[in-house]
């Protein structure tokens, strides 16, 4: 697996690389231009354009089934999974888009990573599972100094560094979870897509995910989707909020909540604060 | 039965009836209890009907009583290479002795060998009557006076069917000397070449369609059709394979493209090879619809979790899926291997010999298998020959055990290495 001597045939890494050397970028992380997707007939999102701040949080709100997970799922083409889904428009990442013939979806993965709702660690050590995801990008640096790095981000190091050879999932949820946010980072990526990971968590585990998110934002840009509106003003900067597949209201995270434009953000946030 | 309660009311009323109900669910609990009942009496009557049959008195007239062979006083048993041979060359007629030598020569046998050479053909016992095990613990008093009546210089022995020399001995149309060698070599052999085969090629197509095909209309026909095929009666994949392995590949499964045959001038595909690859013909949909099932059972999140950090499909389900599923898939292998160990109807198609006095040598040797030999000594009217089916079904039936013992250590070796990541 260690074949990265040649030079990259991935699109993204030569644009990152270019872009290191002092080239101009895109001024966002990630740009939605007129993102639809359907499940069979039924449209889950409808006409969605909006940029995400590069090494900001962003949270996605809305109620049950109003599209937010499955616009957040599109950023890196997990849809793909389901058979009956259909994606059209583009999600331009370092001006590509990632839905472009010529772009693997392995290579957008590598580049943009998840966390799901439930935590879900590999059936594999705690090593392992930091290990691995880095190990099959070919990884060549020291593969002990990763795991400790990456485990000390998540500031999980200290409870877990006497475990590392056993299995993850005899580690708390939130433990799980902060171990599931080690493991999409330790490939570096550059957005770190989350879906509501902390809905199946205790108030002090998800505490402890919610501080986390202000350091990751140093490194990553952070997309959350949460039904938790206290959590989307806690942690985030930006806050899109979606209706019925709509994006209603898209602003800086106080203006969305203190100041709505539009009468349906305004009844929904009321409605819950209410 | 209760009242109903609150009838009195215009409430509707509930009639919970709980006697009624607890009776019908006792009802239910004692069929299901027979049901399994008569499940282990089956069982226990197979068991019993082969073992009963296995083991019991025989008894034996002697052409030569053994006692006119011993030399100076010295009896059979202690006289060494040097005397056997001497006996040897004193009661057998030239010609014989010729033969023998021919197969090996007497001088290189040992004594115990050279023993065995007297017993065949000079004492050359005879079975008269055989007892099974029930009549033997039973009946004895009644055994002992037919002997005496019928046989006044035959000797009643309390034999073991299954013993070393039915086991090491091959093929042989007398029943005192037959053993099932070459049938048990077949087996193996066919057995292996169908686990190589079937197993590989099973998972990978349940790898396909599971995790790779699209779910279209071709691919939905392939999926049922398998299912259909897993309940295709097992005589017709002998015909598939005689036409397919024994006619039209047969220069390969002969063994005659490779100038690997036994013997080119009658090599046919009639071989181990054959019969290997049909039994795994017969057991691959098995295979297929159990690895499918297994995989299927492994969560969606686990390739999703995978494929989040960039791994490619091939990477998830060699380092995710399979593993998640290796156990389930180990055993509904070992169920439809057992099958096809059973398996006589499409082996009898193909052309298993029915009488076949040398061991397969390699895969391209003519084969017998253990069903087929049972198959041969039940069709016939001796009751001996009975006697040594019996024994060769307990032997298929330990076979079978042993393979599925090993498979259960696998499995649950996996299943605790599982729990121990878990």
């Amino acid at each position: 697996m260690k074949k990265n001597q040649k030079p990259s045939d991935n699109p993204f890494e030569v644009v990152i690389a270019r872009e290191e050397e002092g080239g101009k970028g895109s001024p966002y992380a990630l740009e939605v231009r007129n993102l639809e997707i359907r499940y069979g007939d039924f449209p889950a999102v409808k006409d969605v354009t909006m940029a995400f701040d590069k090494r900001q949080v962003t949270a996605i709100i809305g109620p049950s089934g109003c599209g937010k997970s499955t616009a957040l799922r599109a950023f890196n083409r997990m849809n793909e999974l389901i058979p009956s889904c259909s994606t059209s428009g583009e999600v331009l990442f370092h001006g590509i888009n990632v839905y472009d013939p010529g772009v693997d979806a392995v290579q957008v993965r590598r580049w943009i990573g998840m966390v799901f709702q439930k935590p879900n660690p590999f059936p594999k050590t705690i090593h392992e599972n930091i290990a691995w995801g880095a190990r099959i990008n070919g990884y060549t640096g020291d593969m002990d100094e990763l795991v400790e790095s990456t485990l000390q981000q998540v500031a999980l190091w200290d409870e877990v560094k006497d475990k590392l050879k056993q299995s993850a999932l005899a580690l708390s949820g939130g433990q799980q979870q902060r171990l599931c946010i080690a493991r999409a980072i330790a490939v570096k990526p550059e957005i770190l897509l989350m879906d509501e990971p902390t809905s199946a968590l205790d108030p002090i585990s998800t505490a402890k995910i919610e501080s986390l998110l202000d350091d990751l934002k140093k490194r990553y840009t952070i997309i959350i989707v949460t039904h938790n509106m206290q959590q989307a003003g806690r942690v985030s900067d930006k806050t899109a909020f979606f209706l019925q597949g709509d994006l209603v209201e898209y602003a800086p995270t106080k203006d969305l909540f203190f100041n709505p434009k539009d009468e349906r953000t305004e009844n929904y946030i009321s409605g819950r604060f209410g | 039965m209760t009242e109903p309660r609150g009838s009195t009311d215009s409430i509707p009323a509930f009639l919970p009836r709980l006697d009624e109900r607890t009776r019908k669910g006792e009802r239910w609990k004692v069929i299901f209890l027979i049901s399994t009942l008569l499940g282990v009496f089956f069982l226990a009557t197979l068991l019993w009907s082969v073992v009963n049959d296995s083991f019991g008195y025989v008894i034996l007239v002697n052409e030569t009583d053994p006692a006119t062979l011993s030399r100076d006083g010295v009896p059979l048993e202690n006289l060494g290479s040097r005397g056997l041979l001497a006996v040897l060359e004193e009661n057998l007629p030239g010609r014989r002795l010729r033969s023998l030598a021919e197969e090996r020569p007497l001088e290189e046998r040992s004594s115990e060998e050279l023993l065995a050479v007297i017993e065949d053909e000079i004492i050359n016992p005879e079975i008269m009557e055989t007892y099974d095990l029930s009549e033997s613990l039973f009946g004895k008093a009644r055994i002992l006076r037919h002997l005496e009546e019928d046989y006044p210089d035959g000797a009643l022995v309390f034999r073991s069917w299954i013993n070393r020399r039915f086991l090491t001995a091959a093929q042989s149309s007398v029943a005192l000397h037959a053993g099932i060698r070459g049938a048990f070599l077949g087996t193996l052999m066919t057995i292996l070449i169908t686990i190589l085969t079937a197993f590989p090629v099973g998972i990978a197509g349940a790898i396909w369609l599971e995790e790779y095909a699209k779910d279209n209309r071709l691919n939905r026909f392939i999926r049922i059709n398998i299912y259909n095929l897993a309940g295709v009666p097992s005589i017709i994949y002998g015909m598939l394979g005689l036409a397919l392995f024994v006619r039209a590949a047969e220069p390969l499964t002969s063994g005659t493209l490779f100038g690997a045959a036994a013997d080119p001038t009658t090599a046919n595909g009639r071989t181990v090879l054959s019969a290997g690859l049909t039994l795994a013909l017969l057991i691959l949909p098995v295979i297929i619809i159990n690895a499918q099932e297994a995989l299927r059972a492994v969560p969606g999140i686990l390739r999703q979790s995978s494929l989040a950090v960039g791994a490619t499909k091939w990477q998830t389900v060699w380092h995710h899926v399979l593993p998640a599923s290796f156990d389930r898939i180990l055993t509904g292998t070992v169920l439809a291997v057992s099958r096809a160990i059973g398996e006589t109807a499409p082996l009898v198609v193909v052309g298993a010999s029915t009488f076949l006095s040398q061991d397969p040598t390699s895969i391209f040797s003519k084969f017998t298998t253990l069903p087929i030999q049972i198959y041969q000594w039940t069709a016939r009217p001796q009751e001996e020959f009975r006697r040594i089916a019996a024994a060769a079904i307990l032997v298929l039936l330990i076979l079978m055990l042993s393979l599925n013992a090993v498979a259960v250590l696998l499995r649950n070796r996996i299943r605790a290495k599982k729990r121990q990541s878990r």
